[in-house]
């Protein structure tokens, strides 16, 4: 049997496991621990969890298999099985790393001295920490569509919290609206599973995607599962919680928020379409997203360059990128016949989702850093700020070269990749999106580096930037540059285990 | 005959409660259609043959659903918050035949299902002497997707901190929710005196009976929560402030116990949430216990809310 | 039958309980709304349950399951929806709006 397909329980199964159920463990445990406790158990669990990680992504790319592993030893579809492959294994790396530097740079403001009293900030911030890491972990290896579905809201309840975790009014409306979008889109994902599995009798994807025909419960369910997914990634038209709930979130939160939580719902998408009914082209649909992801990127450009306040530059700067994220689908389908392009597309796809997660976390840490030392945000006034601080304004101008997909960079690697895929595949039109994105992206970019390079009006003098803090994003943007050093053998790893390989490129 | 008049009955009070519900002016009559609902729809799950989940709808559903939904219409009320704004008519109209194709559409969808339906009653009925239960719904529950149970006790617990991390400031670690006087006298006062007793009595009875017939430790749970928020209301009885270490561990202990159960599973038997056979039965009854008891506590807390800043009068 | 037409109710309820949540300017409404398509789609699983009996059973064990599990998912959800509301309630009290 095709590797791809296999639900045998593999050696290294027990990772992914691992992967999920620690953090899991370290929320619960957060709340009788206590705020200093869950702050403590974090760090002591952040270096365990990226062993893990990196242990999967080892273990995935030697055995060139996914990982697997029958919970309770009862085999799909009774049973439930995770399944950790290659974009798995991307995605667990890249949560790891992000946790970690969140929770590096958080600990000056979440944490908790000794002897000091517990503050509600602090165990919240701490446990919702620990619960999006679960969340995000489970929904990139969970293999059952109703398993995923408990992810995804794992996901909604810990990033609520977190998105207005300062009690202002303005983050709690933000937070209001992205929850009932955010509900809203579960329930319409939950309302296609009820139909795949009267279709199907299983949620198992590998065994969905040997099943799935194109008969009207399975387009009514895939409807309804993507459309409630793209409102939880918020790919516009469906993107207007985002900005005021990340922007008004604090900025490790923000960063969070960005990075890893609109990635989960993405991954779901994905799997979707290329994994539970990978038999079942639907060109036009395909078309469909991409064209939504083009107009974000243009609108969600164009937005971030109309913004005042820099915390919400960068949140339509989400707006935009999540955009690109959608240009791998037409290009995916259209390219069955040529099995070379659709693996640069899904490369592309997940180096996107990969070189995104850092630049914008990195740039998340590093505008809140600007924030708090200058006192305000705005765009207009941050002349002075390279010179107060020069190591958020490099972090700044790393990640957005990342953001731009300037060579050499994670993001150049992945919208190059996206863009020949385009050319190759004769859609040149999603490489003028491309390249406009790109440009739109530099000017914006460039907006902020030209005030914070200015003079300014001399009162940043005495504006200290915080070293360590300012080292932890910087070193996230460093990151997202130097994915684009990586050979491009080195993905390969990401290629493992698609299942629409096995199961749409078979004769 | 009479079946199908009763169904088409119930599912014609069903709609007309629903649309009620959306179509109400004020957000007490939304409430009390949505209740109502909530009964009616356990009617329809004992209609569909599932009493498991009968009784969840009505303890769940409608009752501490139906609780917290009150207490927010009252609330909201005295202090109200300003609104989204609403569609104009065009948009509304617009709106309304989306939402009837998209009805249109699930119900084209499930008159498509395939005949025979594909099932997994039977591989489920086959297995159940390994997972030491009688009622295939726990077997589910507690053996072939008992993943799926140990993460929603875990989101139960998520949810409670996330509810927590809503308090104003100057409440941290106070008394959850607002403060009810004591009620000496009327109907809720002599409901909080009777009803606990009989109630915690069902809901062990509820919980026990689960393994091998409907019920067990969702059920039970509502039904411990809803007589504690009973006694609360009626303010005989003061939750324990959420600074509290015991309260905490109370909240944590169920799902903690059950993850606990799951990696002991890999190594005794080399998987997560695999039950050695000879401990099936004592494992599973432990954890049955531990979540009933902590989604219970959960479940109140949900209800209660936030602890309120201490300054108050 | 009883399955499909309690499958078709739970269809009709979903178009119902979006309409609320889409056009109600009550938050309270539209999580009121959330709760009935909530329950058009746990209606959807039990005809699935349904024209899945078998094997003695009056239905398939595994979708019914999934429903007690969304059930409580689903008050978790309408617990945090609402207190996020009660608490906008009270800061906006606090600070009326300026508009």
């Amino acid at each position: 049997m095709n590797s791809a397909v296999s639900l045998a329980p593999t050696p290294w199964g027990l990772l992914p496991v691992l992967a999920v159920m620690l953090p899991v463990a370290g929320m619960v445990a957060a709340l009788p621990l206590g705020a200093r406790g869950a702050e403590r158990l974090t760090f002591a669990l952040l270096p365990v969890g990226l062993l893990i990680a990196i242990g999967t992504a080892a273990a995935t790319y030697a055995s060139g298999a996914p990982l697997v592993h029958l919970l309770g030893h009862w085999a799909p579809p009774l049973g439930l099985a995770f399944r950790a492959d290659g974009l798995a294994t991307a995605m667990l790396l890249t949560a790891a790393i992000v946790i970690g530097a969140t929770a590096l740079y958080a600990r000056a403001e979440f944490g908790t001295p000794p002897g000091t009293p517990e503050r509600r900030e602090a165990l919240s911030f701490w446990s919702l920490l620990l619960a999006v890491w679960g969340a995000i972990n489970l929904a990139v290896v969970a293999d059952d569509l109703f398993t995923l579905y408990v992810a995804l809201e794992l996901l909604t309840f810990a990033a609520m919290p977190l998105a207005c975790l300062d009690g202002k009014r303005e983050t709690l409306e933000a937070a209001l609206r992205y929850l009932m979008f955010a509900l809203l889109g579960s329930v319409l994902y939950l309302l296609g599973v009820a139909l795949l599995y009267g279709a199907y009798g299983t949620l198992d994807i590998v065994l969905l995607a040997q099943r799935a025909r194109a008969a009207p419960a399975t387009v009514v369910a895939a409807a309804l599962m993507t459309a409630g997914l793209l409102a939880k990634t918020a790919l516009l038209p469906l993107h207007l919680w985002l900005p005021p709930a990340h922007a008004g979130a604090p900025a490790a939160a923000s960063a969070v928020l960005s990075a890893l939580v609109v990635k989960g719902s993405f991954v779901l998408v994905v799997r979707l379409w290329f994994g539970v009914m990978p038999g079942l082209p639907a060109p036009a649909a395909a078309q469909v997203l991409a064209a939504l992801g083009a107009a974000a990127i243009i609108l969600g450009s164009a937005a971030a360059l109309a913004q005042a306040r820099l915390k919400l530059l960068v949140a339509y700067s989400t707006v935009a990128q999540i955009g690109y994220l959608f240009l791998m689908f037409p290009l995916m389908t259209a390219a069955i016949a040529s099995a070379e392009d659709a693996a640069r597309a899904w490369t592309g796809g997940v180096l996107q989702a990969v070189s995104h997660a850092f630049a914008k976390a990195a740039m998340f840490l590093a505008v809140g850093l600007m924030a708090k030392g200058l006192g305000h945000d705005r765009i207009a006034d941050l002349g002075g700020a390279g010179r107060a601080m020069p190591l958020c304004l490099l972090t700044f101008g790393l990640a957005g070269l990342s953001l731009m997909g300037v060579p050499p960079s994670g993001g150049f690697a992945a919208k190059w990749l996206l863009l020949t895929s385009a050319i190759e595949a004769g859609q040149w039109w999603w490489a003028l999106v491309i390249l406009g994105g790109g440009l739109l992206t530099g000017t914006y970019v460039y907006r902020v580096l030209a005030v914070a390079l200015t003079q300014g009006n001399g009162d940043t003098a005495a504006v200290a930037e915080p070293k360590g803090q300012a080292w932890v994003a910087l070193a996230l943007a460093l990151l997202s540059v130097v994915l684009g050093f990586l050979p491009l053998g080195a993905f390969g790893l990401v290629q493992i285990g698609r299942l629409d390989l096995a199961i749409g490129g078979a004769p | 005959m009479t079946g199908l008049l009763a169904d088409l009955l119930i599912g014609a009070a069903i709609l007309a409660l629903a649309a009620g519900t959306v179509t109400a002016r004020s957000a007490f009559t939304a409430t009390a259609f949505f209740i109502a609902y909530g009964l009616l729809l356990a009617l329809a799950w004992v209609r569909l043959g599932a009493v498991d989940i009968a009784l969840t709808e009505a303890a769940i559903s409608a009752g501490l659903s139906g609780l917290l939904l009150l207490g927010a219409a009252s609330r909201l009320a005295a202090c109200p918050v300003a609104e989204e704004r609403a569609p104009g008519p065009v948009l509304k109209a617009l709106i309304g035949l989306c939402c009837a194709a998209v009805s249109a559409a699930v119900g084209y969808a499930i008159l498509s299902l395939p005949e025979p339906a594909p099932s997994l009653a039977e591989e489920a009925m086959a297995h159940l002497s390994v997972t030491a239960l009688g009622n295939p719904v726990a077997g589910v529950l507690m053996s072939y997707r008992a993943l799926d149970t140990l993460l929603e006790a875990a989101v139960v617990v998520l949810a409670v901190i996330g509810v927590w991390s809503l308090a104003p400031a100057g409440g941290w670690g106070g008394v959850p929710g607002p403060i009810h006087p004591r009620i000496e006298q009327g109907p809720l006062a002599l409901l909080a005196r009777l009803l606990p007793p009989i109630g915690i009595v069902v809901a062990f009875h509820i919980l026990w009976v689960g393994s091998y017939a409907p019920g067990g430790k969702f059920q039970a749970a509502a039904i411990l929560a809803a007589m504690w928020l009973l006694a609360w209301l009626a303010g005989l009885a003061t939750p324990p402030r959420i600074s509290s270490r015991r309260l905490r561990l109370a909240i944590s202990a169920g799902t903690g116990l059950f993850l606990a159960i799951g990696m002991f599973g890999v190594l005794a038997e080399g998987a997560f949430l695999a039950y050695p056979p000879a401990l099936t039965k004592a494992l599973m009854l432990a954890v049955e216990f531990a979540l009933a008891g902590s989604i219970a506590v959960a479940l109140a807390l949900l209800v209660m809310g936030p602890p309120e800043p201490e300054d108050r009068a | 039958m009883s399955a499909t037409l309690y499958g078709l109710l739970g269809a009709a309820l979903v178009g119902i309980g979006l309409f609320g949540l889409l056009v109600r300017p009550s938050h309270l409404l539209r999580i009121l709304s959330f709760n009935l398509l909530g329950g058009g789609v746990f209606l959807v699983f039990g005809a699935v349950a349904r024209r899945g009996a078998g094997a003695g059973l009056p239905g398939d064990p595994v979708p019914q399951a999934l429903v007690l599990t969304g059930i409580v998912v689903a008050f978790a959800a309408t617990a945090l929806a609402v207190m996020l509301l009660l608490r906008l309630s009270a800061e906006s009290a606090k600070r009326p709006d300026p508009s």
